[in-house]
C-alpha cells in the first residue's frame, strides 16, 4: 500500500494557510483528547487481535459521525515507512504512531482517521487520540470542533470513564479531561532580547509546559515552541482552555514588544542579520534541517516586521513542512542519503523563494 | 539481579530516570552506585511522574509485601509493570490500584478529582453485551495462558450461558 495524499481534501495542511488569527507569530492551534474503548487493555498492553478489534470498532463507530463521514483512514501498519514519517512530518500523526520512535516499533492496528482539520488516530498509546488543528491561535474553535467530535464519537463508543478520575487514559499525566491544548508559537523576538528564559520559567508557574516542534521530546529549533497544559485533572475543560488562552494571549503580546524594541533599539543589526538569513536561503547548494530552520526564522521575522514584504507566511510554513527528509524523499520519488537530502533541501528552498521574489529588497 | 555496572555484585540501588518522559532504570551494586556519586538514598528525578515512581520504589523496599502482589484481574498489570513503564495496563488498572494511583494523582496532577464533562457510556443492550462477552473472553485467554484454569473454566461456563 502507498500513501495517496490526493485522498486528503487539502494535504492535510490546510492549517499552515495563515488565515487564523496573529498568523505571523502563532503557526496553529492543537487540541487533543486521549480516549480508551471499554472492554479491552490499553493499546502497550493489548494483543494484536484486541487492537484490531479496537480499530474495527472504531470505524463502524467514525462512519456514524457527520464530521467523519468524508474522512480517509491510512493504515500506519500497512504504509512503507517514509510514507509513515510524511505524515508525521505533516502533524497529522505522532512518532509513536508512526513506528518511528525507537522506543515503540510500529503496531499492528496503528491507522488515522483524517478529515478537514480533525483527526483521529488509533492504537497510539491510548485507543483514540482525537485532534483539531488550526491556523494561527484558534483555541476556542478547535475546541468547539474537538468537542463535537468527541460527543458524537462518545455516544457510539463506550469510553473508559471513572466518576472519581475522569477518561482513563495508559499514562497518569493525561487521566481526567485527556485534553492537551497546544499552540505553535515562533518567538525569535523574546530569544534575541534574551527575555525568554523568563517567560519560560513564567509558563511553568502558571501550570504550562513547552515543548520543541514535534511535541514531546523534540528540541526547540528555530525559535519555534509549542506551549501547551501541563496537567489535565482538577479543572475543567474551559478552566484548562482559558488558562492557556491567557497566558499564550501575554506571550504574543511581549513577542510584538520585543519585535518593536528590536527594531527601535539595533535597528540596523537586525535588518543585516535577517537579509542574510534570506541571503543564504536564497542561493545556499546545501542546507541541513537545523540550518533551513534557523534562517527560516529569520526570514519569518524580516517578514512579520514588514522589512520583506513580498513573501507571505504560508509560504514560509509551506518551507517548513515540505523542506522537511520524507517529503523531499517523496518528491524526489526515492530513497535520499544526508547530504542528498541537504542537497535537495537547498534546492527546494531556493526555488520556492525565486518564485516570490518578485520586489523583495 | 546483578549491578548494571559491573555485573559482579548484587544491585541494591535501583535508579528510575526520566527523560523526555522515557523511564529509564538502572540497578547499581552499592560501590557502583558510590563511584558515581549516586548516595543510597538515590538522588531525586525532577519529573513529577519520575518521583512518584521513585517513591514506589523506596515504599517497596521497606514494606513487607503490600501492593507488590497486587495483579489487575483484568490485565496482569503488576506494580513493578507500572514502575519499568510508567504506564497503566488497562482502565481496570485504575479501580485495582485505586489508593497508590489517588496518591499519585495528587502528587503528578495535583488533583485526584475530575472536574472536566461528565460522560455516560452508550448503553444498548446489545452494546454492553458484546462488550461483556468480549472481555470475558479476553480473560478466558489470559486465564489460560497463565495456566488458571479453574478460573478458565468458570469463565468457559459464563461465556456459554451468555452466547
Amino acid at each position: 500500500m502507498t500513501l495517496d495524499l490526493s485522498l486528503l481534501p487539502d494535504g492535510g495542511v490546510g492549517w499552515l494557510d495563515a488565515s487564523g488569527r496573529h498568523s505571523d507569530i502563532v503557526l496553529s492551534t492543537r487540541i487533543r483528547l486521549a480516549r480508551n474503548v471499554e472492554g479491552y487493555a490499553f493499546t502497550g498492553r493489548a494483543r494484536d487481535g484486541e487492537r484490531l478489534r479496537v480499530l474495527a470498532q472504531v470505524r463502524e463507530a467514525v462512519g456514524s459521525v457527520g464530521s467523519l463521514r468524508e474522512s480517509v483512514m491510512y493504515r500506519l501498519d500497512e504504509l512503507p515507512p517514509t510514507s509513515r514519517a510524511l505524515l508525521h512530518e505533516r502533524h497529522l500523526v505522532s512518532k509513536e504512531l508512526a513506528g518511528l520512535d525507537e522506543q515503540h516499533p510500529l503496531r499492528t492496528g496503528a491507522a488515522v482517521f483524517l478529515a478537514d482539520g480533525l483527526g483521529v488516530m488509533v492504537n497510539e498509546e491510548d485507543h483514540l487520540r482525537l485532534q483539531a488543528l488550526r491556523s494561527g491561535f484558534a483555541l476556542q474553535e478547535a475546541f468547539a470542533a474537538i468537542d463535537k467530535l468527541d460527543r458524537d464519537l462518545g455516544a457510539r463508543l463506550p469510553y473508559s470513564f471513572h466518576g472519581e478520575f475522569g477518561f482513563l487514559t495508559a499514562c497518569p499525566t493525561n487521566v481526567g479531561t485527556g485534553l492537551r491544548g497546544s499552540v505553535l508559537i515562533h518567538l525569535p523576538g523574546l530569544v534575541l532580547t534574551k527575555e525568554i528564559g523568563k517567560v519560560l520559567a513564567s509558563l511553568q508557574q502558571m501550570g504550562l509546559t513547552y515543548r520543541g516542534l514535534y511535541g514531546e521530546g523534540s528540541e526547540v529549533v528555530g525559535n519555534f515552541f509549542q506551549i501547551s497544559n501541563q496537567t489535565t485533572l482538577g479543572r475543567s475543560e474551559e478552566e484548562l482552555l482559558d488558562q492557556l488562552l491567557r497566558v499564550v494571549g501575554h506571550v504574543v503580546e511581549r513577542e510584538a514588544e520585543a519585535r518593536r524594541v528590536l527594531l527601535r533599539d539595533a535597528g540596523y543589526i537586525i535588518e543585516d542579520k535577517l537579509w542574510r538569513a534570506y541571503g543564504t536561503l536564497r542561493y545556499a547548494r546545501s542546507l541541513t534541517f537545523d540550518e533551513a530552520m534557523n534562517y527560516l526564522s529569520g526570514v519569518r521575522l524580516a517578514v512579520g516586521l514588514k522589512l520583506i514584504t513580498s513573501l507571505s507566511v504560508y509560504t514560509l510554513n509551506k518551507l517548513l513542512i515540505f523542506s522537511q527528509a520524507a517529503h523531499l524523499a517523496f518528491a524526489e520519488g526515492r530513497a535520499l542519503t544526508e547530504s542528498e537530502t541537504n542537497l535537495a533541501r537547498a534546492r527546494y528552498v531556493r526555488k520556492a523563494l525565486e518564485g516570490e521574489a518578485g520586489s523583495v529588497g | 539481579m546483578l549491578c548494571d555496572s559491573c555485573h559482579e555484585r548484587d544491585a541494591v540501588v535501583h535508579l528510575t530516570t526520566i527523560e523526555n518522559n522515557a523511564v529509564h532504570q538502572l540497578h547499581l551494586c552499592e560501590r557502583c552506585a558510590a563511584e558515581r556519586g549516586v548516595e543510597t538514598t538515590v538522588a531525586t528525578p525532577k519529573h513529577p511522574l519520575g518521583e512518584f515512581l521513585h517513591d514506589v520504589h523506596q515504599q517497596v523496599a521497606t514494606s513487607r509485601g503490600g501492593s507488590e502482589g497486587l495483579r489487575c484481574s483484568f490485565c496482569n498489570t503488576t506494580m513493578a509493570d507500572f514502575r519499568a513503564t510508567g504506564r497503566w495496563g488497562c482502565a481496570r488498572c485504575y479501580t485495582n490500584f485505586e489508593v497508590g494511583i489517588r496518591e499519585l494523582l495528587r502528587r503528578v496532577q495535583g488533583s485526584h478529582r475530575h472536574a472536566g464533562r461528565a460522560y455516560q457510556p452508550p448503553m444498548s443492550e446489545e452494546l454492553e453485551r458484546a462488550s461483556v462477552l468480549g472481555e470475558l473472553k479476553d480473560r478466558l485467554r489470559r486465564a489460560i495462558e497463565s495456566e488458571q484454569f479453574e478460573l478458565a473454566a468458570d469463565l468457559r461456563d459464563r461465556i456459554r450461558v451468555m452466547e
